[in-house]
């Protein structure tokens, strides 16, 4: 093979490396936003299409959304979570979403899910209870924003 | 500890654009070597080819099936480097030599196992279980190599290698997963104890002994083995691991402190104890000297060897296959990344560390995304081993710190290194798969397995008056 090639290749290969790294870097690009807007992870046009709850209602100025989650009693108090689309798992279990460091929660006490504007919470078979104010859930309910829901000694809200 | 939200997306279709611009990498590097000794597409060439590249889409597949919300960009970035790594053994052998071909085997066996470790664990959790057992079995592996009959003796200075019928195997390289997984079920279990009992002097809190038995134990076992087999760069490496693992569950400063001090005053005893070590170091410091650089054992000779090479290959190499790296002892394992930083110059060598750091990146964002504390220090601990692996290589061989042995990750020639780190990616991939996958919010089955009943039930019911 002529000496021209043999450049030519040499080069191309340092080129098609660091092509590679650029590929994996731009691939990467939509996991290193860890902040606001990944966390609030909007629905792209694409799962809108797909599944229409996810299609945020456009003119809804008379209610609020919640967003955030608010720990306001109970080992965690204090700590907050921001609401994303998907759904949140409460309980002790290491894979919760919140993980409750308090004695009375089961491991996978309770969720809570988005559902066209509001979020709803059910309680998955917890031994004691989920209380949506003070009345225990049978059902899946809606919760509004400052309505507590009482899992074991932890108390949570949701927060515009 | 915190952790990040995304919507879950499988992105396969992403790794598999990404492993072939991966694949062409390898194998173009496998086919540069040889197109200047008319040896570009010889028997050896194809057959290497096509089954990295079998290999890796299997890998894939398997993916696809069985871990389908696994981090896209680790396998490619891991298979890029394998290829690298093959075709420059490939180029180091001399005629007749059969290194190559070995290292395809010992590639083709370890991405089998990440298969199985994928396929059979299905669940990083289910780990926490052998905490203990791990302890045990880093324990006999470490031990294994001093057992006169299995073990292969003293090569090249350090008794770390056993013999299984016509192989070697270097078992300390399985010890550094099993030394992880123990480390992250202990202190995930025992996290709330070392960090809260104890007492304060001055600003760092220091915990109590008891609280620290088994990890004493542990550190004790894989640096005293480590002594007796004189192998100063895998005792560095548990050392890191140790240090890391304790700070990234505790968050205190203290850990790293109290680490660096017992690592400097360590390193200080055993320069003055150990011949080798002290060699190591002297052959670091005045490696230009005339004495050193011809000492017939301990030398400088390799180190400075390797940098005349990368001297030689300059910003942008001598060319794949057109660089003499073979004048450097160990080319193909010590001494690859001097061998590529020969033909691929600083800007290729660049990009081998840019893909390891990328790497480690990916293994913490697994840790930062999983939700349970074990999967957390896990992806750390590993992601780690695998990063100061990187530092403490690629350091020696540009004399940035002593040279010690230890290999560099997917590139150098050796099975159990590549087995070890292997099977380090099957675990990272599969946390990232929990780490990126919806969260399962539906209520337990009735008859729950066996792991989760102990944390299913609440320890305190209501009681209804």
């Amino acid at each position: 093979m002529s000496d021209l090639t043999i450049t030519a290749l040499r080069f191309g290969f340092l080129l098609l490396l660091w092509v590679l790294i650029f590929s994996i870097v731009s691939a990467m690009r939509r996991d290193l936003m860890v902040g606001r807007k990944a966390a609030a992870g909007a629905p792209t046009a694409r799962q809108v299409r797909r599944n229409p709850e996810l299609a945020e209602p456009l003119q809804q100025p008379v209610k609020q959304q919640a967003r955030q989650l608010v720990v306001v009693e109970g080992p965690l108090k204090g700590k907050t979570l921001p609401l994303a689309a998907s759904p949140i798992l409460l309980g002790r279990a290491q894979e919760a979403t919140l993980v409750l460091e308090d004695d009375y929660a089961s491991g996978r006490h309770a969720r809570l899910f988005p559902q066209g504007s509001r979020w709803f919470i059910e309680d998955l078979g917890s031994t004691n209870g989920t209380y949506l104010g003070d009345q225990q859930l049978t059902r899946a309910l809606p919760v509004e924003p400052g309505v507590p829901v009482r899992i074991g000694k932890t108390v949570i809200e949701l927060r515009p | 500890m915190s952790q990040v939200n995304t919507a879950p997306k499988p992105r396969r279709n992403v790794e598999l654009l990404l492993l072939l611009l991966a694949l062409t990498v390898g194998i173009g590097a496998n086919m540069l070597v040889g197109v200047d000794q008319q040896k570009a597409f010889d028997s050896d060439f194809w057959f290497q080819s096509s089954l990295l590249a079998a290999a890796s889409l299997a890998f894939h597949g398997v993916l696809r099936f069985r871990a389908k919300y696994a981090d896209p960009v680790i396998l490619p970035l891991v298979v890029a480097l394998n290829g690298l790594g093959l075709a420059m053994i490939h180029r180091l052998d001399p005629p007749g030599g059969d290194t190559g071909n070995n290292q395809l085997r010992w590639t083709l066996i370890a991405m089998a196992v990440a298969i199985a470790v994928i396929w059979f664990l299905k669940d990083h959790r289910v780990l926490r279980r052998f905490t203990f057992i791990s302890l045990a079995a880093s324990a006999v592996l470490l031990v294994l190599p001093l057992i006169p009959g299995i073990s292969a003796g003293e090569i090249l200075g350090a008794r770390v290698w056993i013999r299984i019928g016509p192989m070697t195997f270097q078992p300390g390289e399985i010890a550094k997963i099993t030394l992880a997984i123990f480390f992250a079920g202990y202190l995930s279990s025992n996290r709330d104890l070392i960090l809260l009992a104890g007492r304060k002097v001055g600003p760092l809190q220091f915990p109590r002994f008891k609280d620290l038995g088994p990890m004493i134990a542990a550190w004790l076992v894989s640096i005293g083995v480590l002594v007796f087999q004189s192998d100063l760069g895998s005792s560095v490496l548990f050392f890191g691991l140790f240090i890391v693992m304790i700070y990234v569950a505790t968050s205190r400063i203290s850990w790293v402190v109290i680490g660096m001090a017992l690592f400097l005053g360590g390193g200080l005893i055993a320069s003055q104890v150990f011949s080798h070590v002290g060699l190591r170091i002297d052959g670091w410091l005045n490696a230009f000297t005339d004495e050193v650089y011809g000492r017939q054992y301990g030398g400088s000779f390799q180190i400075v060897e390797g940098l005349f090479g990368m001297a030689n290959g300059g910003l942008v190499g001598t060319g794949l296959g057109q660089g003499r790296p073979d004048l450097v002892p160990f080319a193909n394992s010590d001494m690859i990344i001097a061998s590529l930083g020969e033909e691929l110059g600083l800007i290729g060598l660049f990009a081998v560390v840019l893909m390891y750091l990328l790497l480690f990146t990916r293994g913490f964002r697994a840790a930062l995304g999983t939700r349970d504390a074990f999967g957390k220090l896990l992806a750390c601990g590993l992601s780690f081993a695998v990063a100061l692996q990187c530092f403490v290589v690629i350091g020696g061989v540009t004399r940035l710190i002593p040279l010690t042995g230890l290999t560099t990750p997917f590139l150098a020639a050796g099975g159990s290194s590549l087995l070890a780190n292997w099977i380090i990616v099957g675990l990272l991939l599969m946390i990232s798969h929990t780490a990126r996958g919806p969260v399962d919010t539906t209520p337990l089955p009735p008859s729950a397995g066996s792991e989760s009943t102990g944390i299913d039930t609440p320890t305190e019911a209501v009681k209804h008056a």
